[in-house]
């Protein structure tokens, strides 16, 4: 057993999380490793006693010794809280360490500017927009190598987790809330990426690449986007993109609507008339799109709370 | 006139699942027409499904725990298959809707209607006999615990054929699961088999607690409980106190589903982060509801077949408290990736690698309960070195994941699904056949074949290492869980080995039905007459088995913890002549399998929205349950003549074989 087990640690040797293309993947593979070398102390005595003492404890043995009524040591249960105490003790302090150190939410230190994408999860496929290149993709995304990438994770639809295995962390997608995890990639190459969070029938096919480039050849991705003929207006265009669909083909926008990130997320926000939706229609916000745009205004000024701003406009 | 029903819910265009189909129905047919033509409907009904005797219902949780795990497994190896063709962009055969289905229908049965049942079917079978008492406080309400879960699991299966299941993972997350990204029958299935089964389970949770509570034999304190008692006291605990949130979430959800309500949905100010958190603030306590009874029984099985006191009682008992209490502060784990912040994250972190500490412990006593003794290798044994062996490796990737920041790359992927199998598998599954091997001669009178019962227990073992192993490899690859297909390639290899472990551990489990055949046709040669096959230690073991239905003549009396095992010891046979009283028993009733009748049809009206029979089944239950509450002819006397004469007979039965 511990054979095949060293021959399936072999195999992780060279997998995603084994071999991670950013820093903070690198800094969850050297964690996983000191918690699995860790509690290793504890689990390998285990094994060992499991089968040492089962064996020579057995029946047949009559040279072992044998008390039936002995069933108590103060050292030998000092010993069995304790040792995993210390370990636990440990363990909870590179916990809440590596909690705050690698909180997905931490911007990441560096003398680059973050570049900021936004991810939105729809059924079934990514969009992701560049506010500051006003460009947008679905299911392929590009960024500089070892440029912090602020991504910025919603979703038009049901829950998804936006999660690019060989760079680290993943975060949830959901509707209405910006949620962020900010990564960065050390090793120019291209990665695969996935929801990895179950959400419905076209599922599988939520796969994108990541491109991680140079900045000369980053800048050369955003221009060839730029000569794409397609755009993405909000919210009509976005409305037919939602629309279902699974295994999409990459599409570049050479244009997006302004603040499309922030309409999407604050649509879920203002609430709509239930029978105003078509059962699979993508969500219009219910408003007129500028009151939303308001709304989203507001809250950017801490004015407005996260509340239905309009629940007389259902009916 | 039969709402949303119509011939189109019968998925006639999906072959696997007409084949199914058919041969469901036909067996059901078959099962009938045997029942019909041997005469037994009146034996069935009088003996079986009204008993509120607490052993019979426990035979029974079992026999339809065995019968849904065959189905919950032909799930998995369809799920194993699946995955196993469709890498590098191959579809497979099963296209996304019916996969979908089958691993939500998979989770759903093996926690609900095979975990569950074999856990609270060990509870009825050995806790009443293991405090000495007759029966349970409320032995009405434990046969209408059975028949709720057991149309429950009716409902499910009439799910495969009428209509369709969920196909939203078996915790139905919202908003997946609501109206707007759900709107077929699948969910509604799966909230009324919930919430009717639910009912069930938490009447058995309090019904036990009070059992344990208030139904002790003379002398035993609560520090003088055997272990399983303890960790049964501690489950339902657990039930009495996790069970509701699950009812009022599940009901929430229903009310969005059905009027429109928003709690759960993406706008009108519903929060799919608050199902999350209540459905794990359940679903945490659950796991423990299944382990802490199985941790019970490798106590009791390890203490008999070592011949030693159980190492470390009180450690054995406060580990037990620690991880019943822990365990409401721990759901968080189940998503860390969520983004709640990095304190909160810890938090959460650190309180489930605490666990870690008394679970440790509990595994170090039983190995120190090893040492020192004189263990006997009999299949139960195996079942609780396998069981040693593989928990605390899931244990320790059950820490990795609980590392929150490790958690950003563990979650969502295979890691999780090896880890909990390695803890279910592992922990309940082996820990419930080691229970069924060892209490089966006092369900039977007989006991099981050892030779199948090693075979079944070393195929389930080589078979969970061979299926889940190459799922951690996987997970570090970056495979999701429920993926229907997946274009890595070079992946495929990993799910054709996880294939071959699936299909030992289906020749595991043919060993188990084949020992159950082997076992049954050689009762006469496997016969226990003494009623102590395994010279075992605990109170369950001094009565006759099968145990009389009123399970002792006299209620011992209990003076030590393994007491019966002292006073063997002493060999203080009571040979002056005894005297017999009169047995206050309760009496057989029907008001359990009438009320569950009208709640699954209940429960099959509301899915599919006819309303009309709804509420029939609505009055249904509320009139025989009435029946039920005025009908004051629930009790009767057992004369000493009787008890005596059977007694008698066991005695008689004792000193031929000797």
């Amino acid at each position: 057993m511990l054979l095949a087990l060293l021959c399936l640690l072999l195999a992780g040797c060279s997998s995603a999380l084994m071999d991670p293309k950013g820093d903070i993947g690198e800094a969850q593979r050297s964690l996983i490793l000191s918690a699995f070398g860790l509690m290793l102390i504890v689990v390998i005595p285990v094994i060992v006693l499991t089968i040492v003492f089962g064996w020579y404890y057995r029946r047949n043995n009559t040279v072992a010794q044998y008390l039936p009524d002995w069933a108590h040591s103060n050292v030998i249960e000092a010993v069995v809280w304790l040792v995993p105490v210390v370990i636990i003790a440990i363990l909870a302090t590179i916990t809440w360490k590596s909690s705050h150190s690698l909180d997905p939410h931490r911007p990441l230190e560096s003398d680059t500017p973050t570049l900021e994408i936004q991810a939105i999860a729809l059924d079934w496929k990514w969009l992701f927009v560049y506010p500051e290149q006003g460009i947008a993709t679905v299911n392929e995304v590009a960024f500089p190598v070892d440029t912090p990438v602020r991504f910025r994770v919603s979703s038009g639809s049901v829950m998804n987790a936006f999660f690019i295995p060989q760079l680290g962390s993943q975060i949830y997608a959901m509707a209405g809330m910006d949620n962020d995890v900010y990564l960065r990639a050390n090793e120019i190459g291209t990665y695969g990426g996935r929801s990895t969070n179950y959400s419905g029938a076209g599922f599988a096919g939520m796969v994108f690449d990541a491109h991680v480039t140079s900045d000369e050849d980053f800048d050369a991705w955003v221009e060839e986007v730029r000569q794409s003929p397609q755009t993405l207006t909000y919210p009509e265009g976005y409305d037919q993109l939602a629309e279902r669909s699974s295994f999409d083909p990459v599409q570049h926008f050479a244009s997006v609507t302004p603040e499309l990130y922030e309409r999407l997320v604050a649509s879920f926000h203002t609430g709509t008339a239930p029978e105003g939706d078509a059962q699979d229609a993508p969500r219009a916000p219910a408003v007129d799109s500028n009151e939303a745009y308001q709304t989203t205004e507001n809250q950017a000024n801490g004015e407005g709370e996260s509340v239905p701003m309009s629940n007389q406009a259902g009916g | 006139m039969l709402g949303k029903l119509s011939w189109e819910a019968i998925p006639l265009h999906d072959p696997i699942i007409v084949v199914v189909g058919i041969g469901m129905v036909l067996g059901a047919l078959a099962l009938l027409a045997a029942l019909t033509y041997f005469r037994k409907w009146g034996w069935l009904w009088n003996e079986w499904f009204t008993s509120v005797d607490h052993k019979k219902l426990g035979i029974m949780y079992f026999i339809v725990a065995l019968v849904m795990l065959l189905r919950g497994f032909a799930d998995a190896i369809m799920m194993r298959t699946q995955q196993m063709f469709a890498a590098g962009g191959s579809a497979g055969f099963l296209p996304p809707d019916h996969y979908d289905q089958i691993f939500t229908a998979h989770g759903v049965i093996m926690i609900f209607f095979v975990a569950m049942p074999m856990v609270i079917g060990l509870m009825n079978l050995v806790v009443p006999l293991q405090i000495g008492a007759r029966d349970v406080a409320f032995p009405f309400l434990n046969n209408l615990s059975f028949w709720l879960f057991a149309v429950s699991a009716i409902l499910i299966n009439i799910s495969l054929v009428v209509g369709e299941f969920a196909t939203t993972g078996w915790l139905a997350y919202a908003p997946l699961s609501g109206i707007e990204y759900s709107p077929g029958v699948g969910v509604d299935y799966w909230i009324w088999a919930l919430q009717i089964s639910g009912v069930g389970t938490t009447l058995t949770g309090i019904n036990f607690f009070v059992t344990i509570l208030k139904m002790r034999t003379k002398g035993m304190t609560l520090f003088r409980m055997p272990i399983f008692t303890w960790t049964a006291l501690c489950s339902n605990v657990l039930i009495i106190a996790s069970f509701p949130i699950l009812t009022a979430t599940v009901a929430m959800l229903t009310l969005d589903r059905y009027l429109g309500m928003n709690f759960f949905t993406n706008d009108m100010g519903g929060n799919v982060m608050m199902y999350v958190n209540l459905i794990w603030a359940w679903g945490h306590p659950e796991v423990y509801i299944l382990i802490l009874p199985a941790f019970g029984v490798f106590s009791e099985v390890i203490a008999t077949f070592a011949r030693k006191r159980l190492f470390g009682y009180h450690t054995m008992v406060w580990a037990t408290v620690a991880i019943t209490l822990l365990s409401f502060i721990v759901w968080l784990h189940h998503f860390f990736t969520m983004g709640a912040g990095a304190n909160v994250n810890a938090f959460f972190g650190i309180m489930t690698m605490i666990i870690a500490i008394p679970t440790g412990v509990k595994v170090f006593n039983w190995i120190f309960t090893i040492f020192r003794g004189r263990l006997e290798m009999t299949s139960p044994v195996l079942w609780t070195l396998g069981f040693i062996i593989t928990f605390t490796l899931g244990g320790m990737t059950g820490v990795m994941l609980a590392l929150p920041a490790a958690n950003f790359v563990l979650h969502n992927s295979l890691f999780v699904i090896a880890h909990f199998h390695n803890v279910i598998i592992g922990g309940v599954v082996f820990g419930m056949f080691a229970g069924l091997t060892y209490w089966f001669p006092k369900a039977f009178g007989f006991t099981l074949c050892e030779k199948w019962g090693k075979r079944a227990f070393w195929l389930w073992l080589v078979g969970f290492y061979t299926a889940f192993m190459p799922l951690y490899v996987l997970s570090f690859y970056g495979a999701a869980r429920r993926m229907q297909s997946y274009p890595n390639a070079e992946w495929q290899p990993w799910m054709i080995v996880a294939w071959v472990g699936a299909v030992l551990i289906a020749c595991g489990i043919a060993c188990t039905l084949i020992q159950f055949y082997v076992s049954i046709r050689d009762r006469k040669q496997r016969q226990d007459v003494t009623g102590d096959p395994w010279d075992a230690r605990t109170l369950e073991w001094s009565t006759s088995s099968p145990a009389p239905f009123y399970n002792f003549a006299h209620l011992p009396v209990v003076g030590d913890i393994d007491s019966f095992w002292t006073q063997k010891q002493r060999s203080l046979e009571q040979k002056e002549e005894v005297r017999y009283s009169d047995i206050h028993m309760p009496k057989n009733t029907a008001a359990g399998p009438i009320i569950s009748v009208f709640a699954m049809i209940f429960g099959f009206a509301m899915v599919w929205h006819i309303w009309w029979l709804a509420g029939l089944g609505a009055i249904g239950v509320f009139v025989a349950f009435m029946g039920r509450v005025f009908n004051d002819d629930i009790d009767y006397y057992v004369p000493a003549a009787e008890v005596e004469r059977i007694e008698r007979a066991h005695q008689q039965r004792v000193e031929a074989q000797a």
